[in-house]
C-alpha cells in the first residue's frame, strides 16, 4: 500500500457527531418511505401484467380497463420511487461518508448493477404506460415483461448490499485498511443474500397484494361490488393470499440463518439474556436488561425455532459484550409486532382460499372485507417492522462486526437542520401521493364495449371464438 | 488512458447523458415558471409535459449511474465530497424529491388553482436542483474539497464565485436545450405555433447562455486559478472552442428551423463542456488526489468496468428502443379506429391455467425448506415454494378472475 492512500485514511477516522441517532432516524425514514414504494415497484407490475394477459387470453375488456388504469397508479408510484430511491443514494454520502470512503470499493458494485435495474424499469415501464392504444396487443404486453424482471433484479442487487452488511465478506481488514477486495465473493457469495432476497421479494407480493385488494375491499364494504371491482380485488388478493403463508415457511429460514450468524441480534428477538439449552419464546412482555418481565412463556420454542431442535443451546445477550448490543426492545417490539401480523395475514390467506377452492365464489361475510381493508396497512407495517427487526437488531454495526455505526459518520453539523427539511418534504410527498391516488380512483369506470358490440358476459371459454372470428 | 481512469470516463459518460438529457428535462420546467393560464400557455404546458413524460425517468436514472460508480471506483473521493458539500447536495435532494412529486401528481391536476401551485412547485425545484448541483460541481472544480470527511467549508465549498457561475450556467443551458428539444417534437407533431414560440425561446436562451458561459469563464479566471490554467491549457482549449463553435452553429440551425439536427449539435456543445473540465482538472480528482491514488483496488475496477460493459448490453438497445418510439413520434399520434382494431388481442380458445403443477411443487417445497439446513436442500426447497406461488397465482388467480368477471353474483 502506497504512503499516499495511508495519508488517506487519516480524514476518515472517526469524528465526534453530536447527532448521531438524528442521522439514524434520517436514514430510517427515508427507508420507510421508499420501501413501500419498492413493493409497488416489484409487484404491482406484474398484476398489471396478469390482468392484460386475463385480457388477451379471454377477450373481456374489463380485465383490460382495470390493467389500464392500474397502469397510471403503476407510473405515479414508480415516479415518486425513483425520486424516493434517489434521496437514499445521496443519503449514503451525506450522513455516512466514512461508510462509504472505507467500504466503497467492495459493495458499491451492487448499487452499480441496480442502475442498470432501474433504467431497464424506467425505460419499459414508460414504454407500457405510454403505448397503450400506440402498440400491438402483443408488443405492449411484451414490453410489460422487463418491468418484472427489472423488480427482480433490482431487488436482488440492493438485497446483495444489505446481506453484505449484516454478514460481510470479500475483504481483509488490515491496522484498520480495507484491502484484498474482492467484491463479486462480497455481493454474491453470501449465503445471507438468499433468504433476505427471498423474503423482501414475497413481502413486496404480500403489501402491494393486500393494499390493492384493501381498497377493492372497502369499496365492497360500501356497496360497490360491481364486475370491474370484483376482478380487481380478487387477483392481487389470490397472490397475497397464496403468497403470506409461504411467507412464514421463508421466515423461519431467514431466522434460522441469523441464529447461525447473528447470535446477538437472535437474542434480542427474544431478550434471551443468558445462553440457555432449550430457550423459551416470550410473547409480549419487556425485557428489562436482564430477563423478559410480564410475557407469556413458551417452553423450548425458541430453540425449536432458531435449530429446529427444541434443546439446542441458543447465545444469550450477555454472550457479546454490553457496547455490542442491540437496543433489544426495539428489535423484540418490531419482531413480535411483524411475526403476529404475519400470522394474522395468513389466516385470512387460508380463509379465503378456503372459501374459494371449496364453493368457488368469494367469501360473503363483511367480516372477510374488513379484515382485508385492515391486512393492507397492516402488511405495510409488518414490512416496516421486519426491516426495523434487522436494521436495528445489526447495531450498533454498520458493517457487522467490522465498523460500528459511530465510526460511519459524517462531520458535518448540518444534520438537524436536514433531517427537519425532509421530514417536512415527505410529508408533502405522503400528502401528494394519497392526494393523486384518491383522483386516480375517482375517475369514472369505462368498460369499452366487447369486438362483438357487448360486453361479453361470461369470460369463459365458449365466449372468444366468436372474437377471434371477428377478428380475421 | 489506465485502468483507473476508465470508471471516470464512464462517469463522465453518465455526467453528460445526464446534463443534455436530465437538463433538458429541469428546463422544460424552466419555461412554465410563471406562465399564467391562457390557451398558449395551457399549449406550451402540455407540449412539455407530454416531452417529457415517457423519458424523464430514465433521463433522471444517469444521475444515480454516476453516484453508483463514483462510490465504487473512488470512495474516498466520494466521501470528501458528499461531507464537506453536503449542504448544496441536500439541497438538490430536496429539490428532486419535490419535482417528481409535482411531476407524478400533476396529471391528476383539475382545477387552474392545482394546476398553478403544482406547476410552481414544478418550476422552482427544476431550477433549484440544477443550480444546487452545479454549486456542488463549482466547489470540485476549484479545488475548495479537500479530501476527509468534512475537511472543507461547509459554506464556502459552495458559496463562491465559481459555483454560482456553473450554477447559472447549470440553469441555462437546461433552459436552452429545452427549447431546442421542443421546438423539434413540436415541429415533428405539425404544431407550428409551438415550433415558432420555441424557437424564440431557442434563439433567446441560446445566446444568453452563451453570454453566461463567457462570463463564467471569466469568473473562473478571477476564482480559481488552477481551474483557469487547465481550461486555457492544451487540450482542454479543445474542448471550450468546439463547444463554442457548436453552440453558435446550433443557433444559425435554430434560426433556419433545422430544429433535427440542431438537437444533437446543441447536445454536443454540452458534452464538450464537460469534456473541457475533466481534461482541465486531469490528473486531479480532488487537490492533492490523483484519479490513480483515488481508484479502488484492480479486482474492484475491473468489476466495475465489466458490469457496466454488461449492463449496457440491455441498456443501449432499450434506450434506442425508448428514444426511437419517442423521436419517431410513436406517442404523438392519437389512435385511430383501425388501429384499435389491429390491436384488440388474439384471443385464442383457451384452457385455463391447471393447479396440478402448483399443488406438485407445494408437495416438494414444504418438506425439503422445513428440514434442509441451508445448502443445496434448501434452495431447492425454495426455488419450489416460489414455483408453487408462481403457478398457485396462475391458476387460482385466473378461476378466481373468471368467478369475479362472472355478471350475476360476486
Amino acid at each position: 500500500m502506497s504512503p499516499l492512500v495511508l495519508a488517506a485514511a487519516a480524514p476518515f477516522a472517526p469524528v465526534d457527531q453530536e447527532y448521531l441517532f438524528e442521522a439514524r432516524q434520517m436514514q430510517a425514514l427515508s427507508f420507510a418511505v421508499h420501501i413501500p414504494l419498492v413493493c409497488f415497484g416489484i409487484a404491482f407490475p406484474a398484476f398489471v401484467l396478469f390482468m392484460e394477459a386475463l385480457w388477451l387470453r379471454t377477450g373481456d375488456p374489463v380485465y383490460r380497463t382495470v390493467a389500464k388504469r392500474w397502469s397510471k397508479v403503476m407510473l405515479a408510484l414508480f415516479a415518486v420511487g425513483v425520486v424516493t430511491g434517489t434521496i437514499l443514494s445521496f443519503e449514503l454520502g451525506l450522513l455516512w461518508p466514512s461508510f462509504m470512503a472505507s467500504f466503497g470499493d467492495v459493495f458499491g458494485l451492487g448499487f452499480t448493477l441496480e442502475a442498470f435495474s432501474f433504467f431497464v424499469e424506467a425505460i419499459f415501464i414508460a414504454i407500457y404506460v405510454y403505448g397503450w392504444d400506440r402498440l400491438s396487443a402483443r408488443a405492449h404486453f411484451l414490453a410489460g415483461i422487463p418491468v418484472v424482471i427489472a423488480g427482480f433484479t433490482g431487488s436482488l442487487m440492493v438485497i446483495s448490499v444489505n446481506a453484505w452488511m449484516n454478514n460481510p465478506s470479500g475483504f481483509t481488514l488490515e491496522g484498520g485498511r480495507v484491502t484484498d477486495v474482492r467484491p463479486l465473493a462480497a455481493l454474491f457469495g453470501n449465503d445471507y443474500l438468499w433468504h433476505e432476497l427471498v423474503h423482501m421479494y414475497l413481502a413486496a407480493y404480500i403489501v402491494a397484494g393486500f393494499l390493492t385488494a384493501g381498497v377493492y375491499a372497502w369499496g365492497w364494504l360500501r356497496g360497490r361490488r360491481g364486475r370491474y371491482e370484483r376482478v380487481a380485488l380478487v387477483v392481487p388478493l389470490t397472490v397475497a393470499a397464496l403468497v403470506t403463508p409461504v411467507q412464514i415457511l421463508v421466515g423461519d429460514w431467514a431466522a434460522r440463518e441469523v441464529a447461525r450468524e447473528q447470535p446477538a441480534k437472535l437474542a434480542a428477538f427474544e431478550g434471551l439474556h443468558e445462553a440457555e439449552e432449550g430457550a423459551p419464546v416470550h410473547l409480549l412482555g419487556w425485557y428489562d436488561g436482564e430477563q423478559v418481565q410480564y410475557g407469556i412463556e413458551l417452553p423450548r420454542l425458541l430453540s425449536l425455532l432458531a435449530f429446529h431442535d427444541p434443546d439446542a443451546r441458543v447465545e444469550g445477550l450477555a454472550d457479546v459484550p454490553a457496547d455490542e448490543r442491540p437496543p433489544v426492545n426495539v428489535v423484540r417490539v418490531a419482531f413480535q409486532t411483524m411475526v403476529g401480523i404475519g400470522f394474522a395475514l395468513a389466516a385470512v390467506s387460508l380463509v379465503y382460499l378456503f372459501v374459494f377452492v371449496r364453493r368457488r365464489r368469494l367469501p360473503r361475510s363483511p367480516w372477510f372485507y374488513r379484515a382485508v381493508v385492515a391486512a393492507g396497512p397492516l402488511s405495510v407495517v409488518a414490512l416496516i417492522a421486519g426491516w426495523v427487526t434487522t436494521e436495528v437488531g445489526r447495531q450498533p454495526w454498520v458493517v457487522y462486526g467490522r465498523m460500528r455505526t459511530e465510526e460511519a459518520i459524517t462531520g458535518a453539523g448540518s444534520i438537524p437542520i436536514g433531517y427537519a427539511s425532509l421530514v417536512l418534504v415527505y410529508a408533502g410527498l405522503i400528502a401528494a401521493v394519497v392526494w393523486i391516488l384518491r383522483r386516480l380512483a375517482r375517475a369514472p369506470v369505462e368498460i369499452p364495449a366487447g369486438p362483438g358490440g357487448v360486453a361479453p358476459v361470461v369470460a369463459g371459454p365458449a365466449q372468444p371464438e366468436r372474437e377471434q372470428d371477428g377478428r380475421q | 488512458m489506465t485502468l483507473a481512469e476508465v470508471p471516470l470516463a464512464l462517469m463522465l459518460v453518465g455526467l453528460i447523458a445526464y446534463a443534455v438529457l436530465g437538463g433538458a428535462d429541469f428546463g422544460a420546467a424552466f419555461w412554465q415558471l410563471g406562465a399564467r393560464g391562457g390557451t398558449r400557455s395551457e399549449a406550451r404546458r402540455e407540449h412539455a409535459y407530454r416531452a417529457m413524460g415517457p423519458v424523464w425517468e430514465a433521463n433522471h436514472v444517469w444521475l444515480v449511474f454516476v453516484l453508483a460508480i463514483c462510490w465504487t471506483a473512488y470512495p474516498e473521493a466520494f466521501a470528501s465530497i458528499f461531507s464537506t458539500l453536503s449542504v448544496p447536495l441536500f439541497v438538490a435532494a430536496l429539490g428532486i424529491i419535490l419535482r417528481g412529486t409535482a411531476y407524478a401528481v400533476h396529471a391528476g391536476t383539475a382545477r387552474e388553482i392545482e394546476r398553478q401551485a403544482i406547476d410552481s412547485v414544478f418550476s422552482v425545484s427544476s431550477i433549484l436542483t440544477p443550480f444546487a448541483l452545479g454549486t456542488a460541481i463549482g466547489g470540485i472544480a476549484s479545488g475548495r474539497v479537500p479530501v476527509g470527511n468534512a475537511e472543507g467549508d461547509l459554506l464556502t465549498s459552495w458559496v463562491n464565485p465559481t459555483s454560482f457561475a456553473i450554477g447559472t450556467i447549470a440553469v441555462a443551458t437546461g433552459a436552452y436545450l429545452a427549447a431546442v428539444y421542443l421546438a423539434g417534437d413540436a415541429a415533428r407533431a405539425g404544431l407550428d405555433d409551438l415550433a415558432a414560440a420555441f424557437r424564440t425561446r431557442a434563439l433567446v436562451a441560446g445566446a444568453v447562455t452563451g453570454a453566461v458561459a463567457l462570463a463564467g469563464l471569466l469568473v473562473v479566471s478571477l476564482d480559481a486559478e488552477t481551474l483557469r490554467d487547465g481550461l486555457f491549457g492544451w487540450p482542454a482549449i479543445l474542448a471550450l472552442v468546439a463547444s463554442a463553435a457548436a453552440g453558435l452553429t446550433t443557433l444559425e440551425l435554430v434560426r433556419r428551423g433545422r430544429f433535427e439536427p440542431a438537437r444533437y449539435l446543441a447536445s454536443a456543445a454540452v458534452a464538450a463542456i464537460v469534456v473541457g473540465w475533466a481534461l482541465a482538472q486531469r490528473p486531479e480528482l480532488l487537490p492533492g488526489l490523483t484519479v490513480e491514488e483515488a481508484a479502488a483496488e484492480r479486482p474492484t475496477l475491473i468489476a466495475t468496468i465489466v458490469g457496466v460493459a454488461l449492463g449496457a448490453v440491455v441498456l443501449v438497445p432499450s434506450l434506442a428502443l425508448l428514444f426511437g418510439l419517442v423521436l419517431r413520434g410513436r406517442f404523438d399520434r392519437e389512435a385511430t379506429e383501425a388501429d384499435a382494431e389491429a390491436r384488440r388481442g388474439t384471443v385464442a380458445p383457451h384452457r385455463r391455467p391447471s393447479g396440478g403443477l402448483a399443488v406438485l411443487a407445494l408437495a416438494i417445497g414444504l418438506p425439503l425448506t422445513l428440514v434442509a439446513e441451508g445448502g443445496p436442500v434448501q434452495a431447492v426447497g425454495v426455488v419450489a415454494l416460489l414455483a408453487f406461488v408462481a403457478f398457485g397465482s396462475a391458476a387460482l388467480g385466473f378461476a378466481a378472475a373468471a368467478v369475479a368477471a362472472r355478471d350475476d353474483d360476486g
